[in-house]
């Protein structure tokens, strides 16, 4: 099993849950953060005074998948999250040791 | 600890009960109360009505208006401390108004300076109308109270994000009645500017440039933010900003409208030309900030509204239309370039009460002397130069009153009990620090 973190642009949220939904993925987290990476910050002027902005407002997507979906999530998160312009984000990819499904008890793939 | 707190309160409730005690054996068979006759006949019940009406929208401008308008404009930490910096203006200066405030600024003048105590507790206002007026006292009272009460909670966006709640509440009471009431007094209550022949229709000078100098003085006297020109201090929630702003506007109507103090055509010639300037200097401002910056922000089209409202405050019932365009049209860009001077000189006035304020308020009193045409004013333009004479005196009064004023204050409150939060209370943020509270919590 692999969890996938996905760090993308906000707006692209509704494709790339809308892809992975019909790829078969049952569920997702989704979390609003901010970060940055090569793109750096941005500027913002409020009343003439600009502000160096360095944690620029990112979406943090996470999917636990089985192993045999890994690279189809992979491409399609990619795709759907690409605009081609700097700032589209990154994807983390690890190993998932174990996954319970806390109403039934239920362990591995099962439980995704 | 505990016991200390305990300690503390105790206190508290006995100076609490002392000042009911006062208040009800002083208060005591109020003549006004006692002798409301009806002497109604020169009541006229529209007037009257415009002028309750208006008293009520001038209420709304402080809060929510300037609570939603400087609670956006601050970091999410001291959004409510700087909130309640408004809304508290509205309670203390209410009782003090009632108490010696209204007296000070309206009772019967004392060499042109200041009015007398003569109406202390409201002694002797009532609901009849004084000698000629077509409203009761007590809604002359009531409306200009509610002017006072905003120039207070004007100058608390200088020192927003830094300032004691106790230091605050002090400076309130101070202020409103060292500052406030005896320039009221000079323009509007007999005194040494209104004979002068000073024009200010609904407060140029005495509410904006009264607030914004001193606003100078707070800022100079406090010194900078922890971390100012360093960190980002970005605008919260610029909605909470607009929708204020908003609320600037529509109850603006009644603070200039209002001051015609009739439901009459000098009421409706004010509501055209207010409505007409702010929509002219929101655009200006954002039309200059556009050019000068790339781009026109909303922040800037609603600072520009304000602006806008402040300036053709002094002028609103003295100038026409076309003129109310172009005050609207230099106070736009006027404050925009104070707002950017201020960062050239290094003061802190963290949401800009002298860039908007102050200077919008100057602009306006001596556009007053360069517009002025109706309503028993004539301004250089239309023929009289000696006006602009008689507005730079009034402005410059102003200023120098306000400011050495307030300096003074500032300096009895921060010796009585300091006037800066600690340097990790305001690192915490004020409204943890000073109240306990937080505005925004996630789960």
């Amino acid at each position: 099993m692999k969890l996938v973190e996905a760090i993308i642009k906000p707006f692209k949220l509704d494709e790339v849950k809308d892809a992975l939904i019909e790829l078969g993925v049952q569920g997702m987290t989704v979390t609003e953060v901010k970060g940055f990476g090569r793109q750096k910050g941005h500027k913002e002027t409020y009343r003439g005074t600009e502000y160096q902005i360095d944690f620029v407002p990112k979406i943090k997507i996470e999917v636990a998948i089985p192993d045999n979906l890994e690279q189809r999530v992979l491409e399609t998160i990619a795709r759907a999250a690409k605009t081609g312009s700097i700032g589209d984000g990154k994807i983390f990819v690890s190993n998932l040791d174990s996954v319970i499904r806390i109403r039934t008890g239920e362990t591995g793939e099962g439980a995704i | 600890m505990m016991t200390r707190v305990i300690v503390q309160n105790t206190r508290l409730l006995v100076y609490l009960s002392c000042l009911l005690g006062w208040l009800v054996v002083g208060g005591v068979g109020s003549p006004a109360i006692a002798g409301a006759t009806e002497s109604g006949s020169s009541i006229s019940a529209g007037d009257t009505a415009w002028i309750l009406t208006s008293s009520a929208l001038v209420l709304a401008m402080t809060a929510p208006g300037l609570a939603l308008f400087y609670g956006g404009m601050v970091r999410s930490k001291n959004v409510l401390g700087t909130m309640m910096h408004s809304f508290i203006s509205l309670c203390v200066v209410s009782v003090v108004w009632v108490l010696w405030g209204y007296s000070l600024a309206f009772a019967p003048d004392i060499g042109g300076i200041i009015g007398s105590l003569e109406w202390f507790g409201l002694m002797g206002v009532g609901p009849e109308p004084t000698e000629g007026s077509t409203i009761p006292h007590f809604a002359f009272m009531v409306f200009q109270l509610m002017f006072a009460v905003i120039t207070v909670a004007l100058i608390t966006g200088s020192f927003a994000e830094r300032m004691k709640f106790s230091a605050f509440l002090l400076f309130a009471v101070l202020w409103a009645t060292f500052i406030y009431s005896p320039l009221a007094h000079w323009v509007w209550g007999g005194g040494w500017l209104g004979e002068l022949g000073a024009l200010d229709f609904a407060g140029g000078t005495v509410v904006h440039i009264s607030s914004g100098v001193s606003a100078l003085a707070c800022a100079l006297v406090l010194g900078q933010r922890h971390g100012y020109g360093k960190e980002a201090m970005a605008p919260h929630n610029l909605p909470f900003t607009v929708i204020g702003a908003c609320l600037l506007w529509f109850g603006w109507f009644g603070f200039n409208a209002g001051s015609a103090l009739a439901a009459n055509g000098i009421a409706a010639s004010a509501f055209v030309t207010t409505n007409t300037a702010t929509a002219a200097a929101a655009l200006s401002w954002l039309v200059v900030e556009w050019v000068y910056r790339g781009k026109p922000t909303i922040l800037g089209a609603a600072s520009g509204a304000v602006a806008g409202l402040v300036a053709i405050t002094p002028a609103a019932g003295f100038v026409g239309p076309l003129s109310s365009l172009w005050i609207g049209i230099g106070a736009g860009a006027l404050c925009y370039a104070a707002v950017l001077w201020k960062n050239k000189f290094g003061y802190d006035d963290s949401l800009d009460v002298l860039g908007i304020h102050g200077i919008g308020g100057t602009w306006g009193a001596i556009a007053t002397g360069l517009f002025a045409s109706v309503g028993g004013g004539t301004g250089l333009f239309f023929g009289n130069p000696a006006q602009v004479g008689i507005q730079l005196v009034a402005v410059a009064a102003t200023w120098v009153f306000a400011l050495v004023g307030t300096f003074i204050l500032l300096k009895v409150v921060d010796g009585i009990i300091g006037l800066r939060v600690q340097k990790d209370e305001e690192i915490l943020g004020l409204d943890l620090s000073q109240h306990n509270e937080r505005a925004y919590t996630l789960l």
